[in-house]
């Protein structure tokens, strides 16, 4: 039974290959897979063979005959390639099936970043509470009660001592508690101030950093910095600190780039001045080192705080900073 | 902090041009914000030659001029009694904004049009002359702005000043600064005291109550003196700088807190009881009416200036209507003084009452200037209302802070800033800006601060100053060694990315909502009183009711977003947002903050397209992007459970249920049911999951191994129950597992039916058992045997049919 539908087989290759025209392609076809053809007469006369042998033989001839017609249609393939005839295939300007496509969060990807760029120079990756005591957000930091400092920095308050941190800051004592000298870390999260326009919004991210070690100079900020500037926008861009106060470093620095927007010429982003402010940063007052009972006479450090929201402005040339918050889906698919 | 550079210059040569000064304040730690004219409203007041004047038909009083300004001829309606054919007069076209704020526009008066207005000094602030129209030099050229004819240009700084410099909050402060830049020197004004007659001593006296909020109290009183409106450059000087002028007294003390920094007030010495000064704390409850009308309660810690009898003024913060100078008043008495920063802070703060003088206070004004800022008043008061100085003053101190003196490593300054300078080279940037540094050691410069500098403290201090002085942009940028041992990330940080990413990946778009919501919030989501997720966290000074109190869930935050986004025709969505809630623990402690991840799909299944017709999406899709989401992660033991009752407070009955991971609950996923929709005005069907990320994450095995490849042939069979319509089919899937039957590999449902043939109340669940041993390649009959069995216990079990 095996051996016929196996010769049958062969017989059909061997003419199928002999075959030179796509008439006589087809006309073998139909001599074996045709309503008359050799294997449908074949199936038919199975039902003639001993009953175990059906199954079998049925499969074995289901086989050949989807082999047979591939055969055919290879062959119809070989000849149309090799002459220059136009072929008529499948239209392949229809759009293909596309899953849905999901994106990450303009603040997630520039948080990323800007940790990855950091991670890269040494820095650990922490995190704290968002909701905060005072002691941390302020005290730990040389904020006492009643400083003006305080004024910088709208605050919501859950109690008269529990507040919604307003910087990442707090991570700062919080770390130097719990671990000795040297410290490499960044902090980023959500912050939050009560201040609400056109360019605030009452939650916000940053990314805090801090070093601490000894023999830390205000050269190695200006370093570690720069260097991170030219990572997250380009290796071009122009830096400069320039003095400022911030109560928790002494001396305290802003740090600007060249507006990249109007490249330093005035433009309304950099509010005509060519300069762009994106970070602050300090060498950390020894007030926070003797709050965390550091010795001020062996360690220094520095310590800096970025918006995300801004540096992911610049970076994407977003134009309005609610629209982080709004959600808008034709807006997050951009990213 | 607002500087004109013509009242800049009266104190210090100024030798730069205006940006390059503004560039190096900026550079010097005094950000300027804004450099502007201030005569640059004058541009649209332009010089007109009067034509013709004619009388008004329909008034006596005006007149019409015809104003010529060289290319076109204005109609003017003018009252001024001087105007005059052929004379050269200011014309304010339309659009100018006059000083006292007036907005110009061509309009009708008495009939007649008018178009501009022809002006008196007064009224476009060069001078007080009201009585008539400027007469403007002959030989000006009519058209032409005023400002360019008059040569009329005053830049003005906006200085954006931190709260560290409030000595920089004077004219003197800014000029010691330009001085400095410039190398430089710079002239204090001279003070010309009349001569004093009689003695204060015989009038009045001041006792201080309350030393630690008022260190110092110093005061002169000048006699006869003549309340009137200032001479023009003192209003002049006042307008320069934003500030109104008021009379010529009061106008005097804001002159000359602008000055020197020194906040001054001017009490009527004749509304003063038993004529006398008392400092001393209020009563609590004491109430008091601030010169700004209000009345005001005082607390126990707030300091009053008071006379004999009643409080006259908030000290540092604001006087009082009871004691203020009046048109008719004839002694004043000008208080100078050192209050306590933290004091004043603390009133303005409470009242809500932020003048120039708090200001200037709570940050710290010179303790050891009041004397010169009283008789630099004093001086000009006799200057510009007449009067006699009553000699001597009193000044009563209780030991005002003392400057510091500080001993500054010169190594130390040049280890912490990177830099490589001589004690010499230091002391002189110290010196430059009114230090005294005295060098002690070869290492060593004591520094004595000056008395204006309540900011220098600590050596850190100086080094500051050093820095800035010597310039930011001079110190080498350097890098810190990096240490080979960098840290490892934590695992919740670098498995949360990997979570964010595979739900990209599996098309959601992450969202970041605010934490805050509305406290109805839990009422909308059908929270039970009793719910865990009631227990908000409250915030005391919202912004708005829609962000009064933390998040308990994200749920509310995606409905919300969702919600925007179908307004604007987005109406398929698939959203996640990681992100922090919080469940208060009572108001007096850190409330618990926990992660969550939740997600959210409403919409299309999947892009349809030529190939395919619009499907919506069901629970299904939901649970298996969570599923997907889990086999990504390695995640097994993944169960989803009947919610008990299947109830859930924002799940539509029988609609959700439990996620369960080694068979503890981490949360929820569901279809949200119509009724919490509705409350955010939502209709469309949606499904959500939220759960808690963290114990998601302790579930994500550290490593998994490799697992040998099988080397012999699997074999399946299936097999067909018809069992009780409400047998959840996982349940037969888990008994066949939970056989544990070596051979059994896997189990997997391929198909439930309901409706014809099955009977009624009843479907069939079709499932395929993988059948493999490690060992040989199965025979058919061990497995139709095997499979028998298992198919048979299953049909007990379950009281199952077979299908015929």
């Amino acid at each position: 039974m095996d051996s016929t539908i196996n010769q049958i087989y062969a017989e059909a290759v061997q003419e199928i290959d002999a075959a030179g025209t796509a008439d006589a392609i087809q006309s073998l076809n139909t001599k074996y897979l045709g309503r008359k053809g050799v294997i449908t007469q074949f199936l038919r006369n199975i039902s003639n063979l001993p009953k175990e042998e059906r199954p079998s033989a049925g499969k074995e001839a289901n086989r050949v005959k989807q082999e047979i017609e591939a055969a055919c249609n290879a062959a119809l393939t070989r000849l149309a390639a090799a002459s220059d005839e136009m072929v008529t295939g499948i239209d392949v300007s229809l759009p293909g099936r596309t899953p849905v496509r999901g994106t990450l969060h303009p603040i997630t990807q520039v948080t990323n970043e800007i940790c990855d760029i950091f991670s890269r120079m040494g820095f650990s990756v922490v995190e704290g509470p968002e909701v905060e005591n005072d002691y941390y957000n302020f005290e730990a930091l040389n904020i006492p009660k009643n400083h003006p400092a305080r004024d910088m920095q709208d605050t919501f308050y859950i109690s008269e001592d529990i507040v919604l941190r307003t910087h990442t800051s707090p991570s700062q004592p919080r770390v130097m508690e719990k671990q000795p000298p040297p410290v490499r870390i960044i902090a980023p999260g959500k912050v939050y101030r009560c201040d609400s326009d056109l360019t605030h919004t009452p939650m916000f991210h940053q990314v805090e950093g801090l070093l601490v070690d000894e023999n830390v100079s205000f050269g190695d900020l200006k370093g570690t910095l720069t260097s991170f500037v030219h990572q997250m926008f380009d290796p071009q861009t122009r830096v400069r600190f320039r003095p400022s106060f911030f109560p928790f470093t002494e001396p305290s620095a802003e740090v600007d780039i060249l507006c990249v927007i109007c490249r330093g010429k005035g433009c309304r982003v950099c509010s005509k001045t060519g300069w762009i402010e994106i970070l602050g940063s300090g060498m950390v007052h020894p007030a926070v080192f003797e709050n965390v009972d550091y010795d001020t006479t062996r360690y220094t450090g520095f310590a800096f705080g970025m918006g995300v929201e801004r540096i992911a402005m610049l970076k994407y040339r977003i134009d309005d900073i609610r629209k982080y918050f709004d959600n808008d889906i034709r807006f997050l698919k951009q990213f | 902090m607002k500087v004109s550079i013509s009242w800049l210059q009266t104190y210090v040569d100024i030798q730069m041009d205006i940006d390059p000064l503004a560039q190096a304040l900026t550079m010097a730690g005094l950000e300027v914000d804004a450099v502007y004219d201030r005569y640059a409203y004058l541009h649209s007041v332009i010089v007109g030659r009067i034509a013709a004047v004619a009388p008004h038909p329909n008034a006596d009083k005006l007149r019409l001029c015809q104003v010529d300004t060289g290319d076109r001829q204005y109609q003017v309606v003018c009252g001024a009694p001087n105007a005059a054919k052929g004379m050269l007069a200011p014309l304010a076209l339309p659009g100018t904004e006059l000083v006292d704020g007036t907005l110009l526009k061509t309009g009708k008066i008495r009939g007649e049009t008018s178009e501009g207005m022809l002006c008196s000094e007064k009224e476009i602030g060069l001078g007080d002359d009201v009585a008539g129209l400027m007469a403007l030099d002959e030989k000006l050229t009519p058209g032409s702005p005023l400002n360019r004819a008059l040569g009329l240009s005053d830049m003005v700084l906006e200085i954006d000043l931190t709260p560290n410099r409030p000595d920089c909050l004077s004219i003197i402060g800014i000029a010691r600064e330009v001085a400095a830049i410039q190398g430089t020197g710079f002239n204090l004004p001279t003070i010309d005291l009349p001569e004093g007659v009689e003695d204060i001593q015989k009038y009045t006296s001041v006792t201080i109550d309350a030393p630690d909020h008022c260190p110092r109290y110093a005061a002169r009183l000048i006699a006869d003196i003549q309340v009137k409106p200032s001479p023009f450059w003192l209003q002049d000087r006042l307008l320069s700088v934003g500030l109104r002028p008021i009379n010529n007294l009061v106008d005097v003390t804001n002159f000359v807190m602008m000055e020197t920094g020194q906040p001054l007030h001017a009490f009527d010495f004749d509304r003063l009881a038993e004529h006398r000064i008392v400092v001393r704390t209020a009563a609590e409850g004491e109430k008091f009416t601030t010169l700004d009308e209000k009345e005001r309660i005082m607390t126990a810690d707030t300091l009053m200036i008071c006379d004999g009898e009643k409080p006259v003024a908030i000290g540092g913060v604001m006087g009082g209507m009871n004691s203020e100078i009046a048109p008719d008043t004839t002694r004043v008495l000008i208080e100078g003084a050192y209050f306590n920063p933290i004091s004043v802070r603390g009133t303005a703060k409470r009242l809500g009452l932020n003048t120039d003088a708090s200001h200037r206070f709570e940050r710290g004004v010179d303790p050891h200037n009041t004397m010169t800022a009283i008789d630099r008043a004093a001086a000009l008061m006799v200057e510009t209302g007449g009067g006699r100085l009553i000699s001597g003053a009193v000044d009563v101190q209780v030991d005002p802070p003392q400057p510091a003196v500080i001993d500054l490593s010169v190594s130390a300054t040049n280890r912490t800033l990177g830099i490589d300078l001589m004690p010499e080279q230091m002391a002189e940037l110290l010196v430059g800006i009114g230090f005294e540094a005295t060098r002690m050691d070869n290492d060593t410069l004591r520094v004595a601060a000056p008395s204006f500098r309540v900011d220098v403290s600590r050596p850190q201090d100086l080094m500051e100053e050093v820095a800035r002085r010597w310039g930011y942009d001079k110190i080498p940028t350097t890098f810190t060694a990096i240490p080979a041992e960098a840290a490892v990330a934590p695992k919740p940080l670098v498995q949360r990315q990997r979570i964010r990413e595979r739900l990209a990946g599996l098309g959601f778009s992450e969202v970041v909502n605010y934490s805050f919501i509305h406290e109805k919030s839990c009422d909308r989501l059908g929270l039970a009183e009793s719910d865990v997720r009631r227990k908000v966290v409250n915030i005391l000074n919202p912004l708005t009711e829609d962000q009064a109190v933390l998040r308990t869930s994200l749920i509310p935050g995606l409905l919300e977003t969702m919600q925007r986004n179908i307004s604007r025709q987005s109406k398929t969505l698939k959203l996640f947002e990681i992100g922090k809630t919080f469940i208060s623990k009572g108001a007096e402690v850190l409330p618990d903050e926990h992660d969550l991840l939740a997600a959210l799909w409403t919409g299309d299944r999947f892009i349809s397209g030529w190939f395919d017709k619009p499907a919506a999406c069901d629970f299904y899709d939901l649970k298996g992007g969570l599923e997907s989401l889990m086999e990504n992660l390695q995640v097994s033991d993944l169960r989803f459970t009947r919610l008990p009752g299947g109830h859930h407070p924002y799940i539509r009955p029988g609609m959700g249920a439990d996620i369960r991971i080694d068979d503890q609950p981490v949360g929820t996923i569901g279809e949200i049911d119509p009724p919490v929709l509705s409350t955010y005005g939502l209709k469309q069907t949606t499904f959500v999951f939220e759960l808690d990320l963290m114990q998601l994450i302790d579930h994500i095995p550290d490593v998994v191994y490799a697992q040998p490849l099988p080397r012999f042939p699997s074999t399946s069979r299936d097999a067909t129950l018809i069992v009780g319509q409400e047998l959840e089919a996982d349940t037969i899937l888990s008994e066949v597992r939970k056989l544990d039957q070596p051979l059994v590999e896997d189990v997997q449902l391929f198909d439930v039916f309901q409706g014809k043939p099955v009977p009624e109340n009843a479907k069939s669940i079709s499932f395929r058992i993988i059948y493999r041993s490690s060992e040989k390649t199965l025979e058919d009959d061990t497995i139709n045997q095997l499979h028998k069995e298992i198919t048979q216990s299953l049909v007990q079990k379950f009281n199952a049919d077979l299908p015929l």
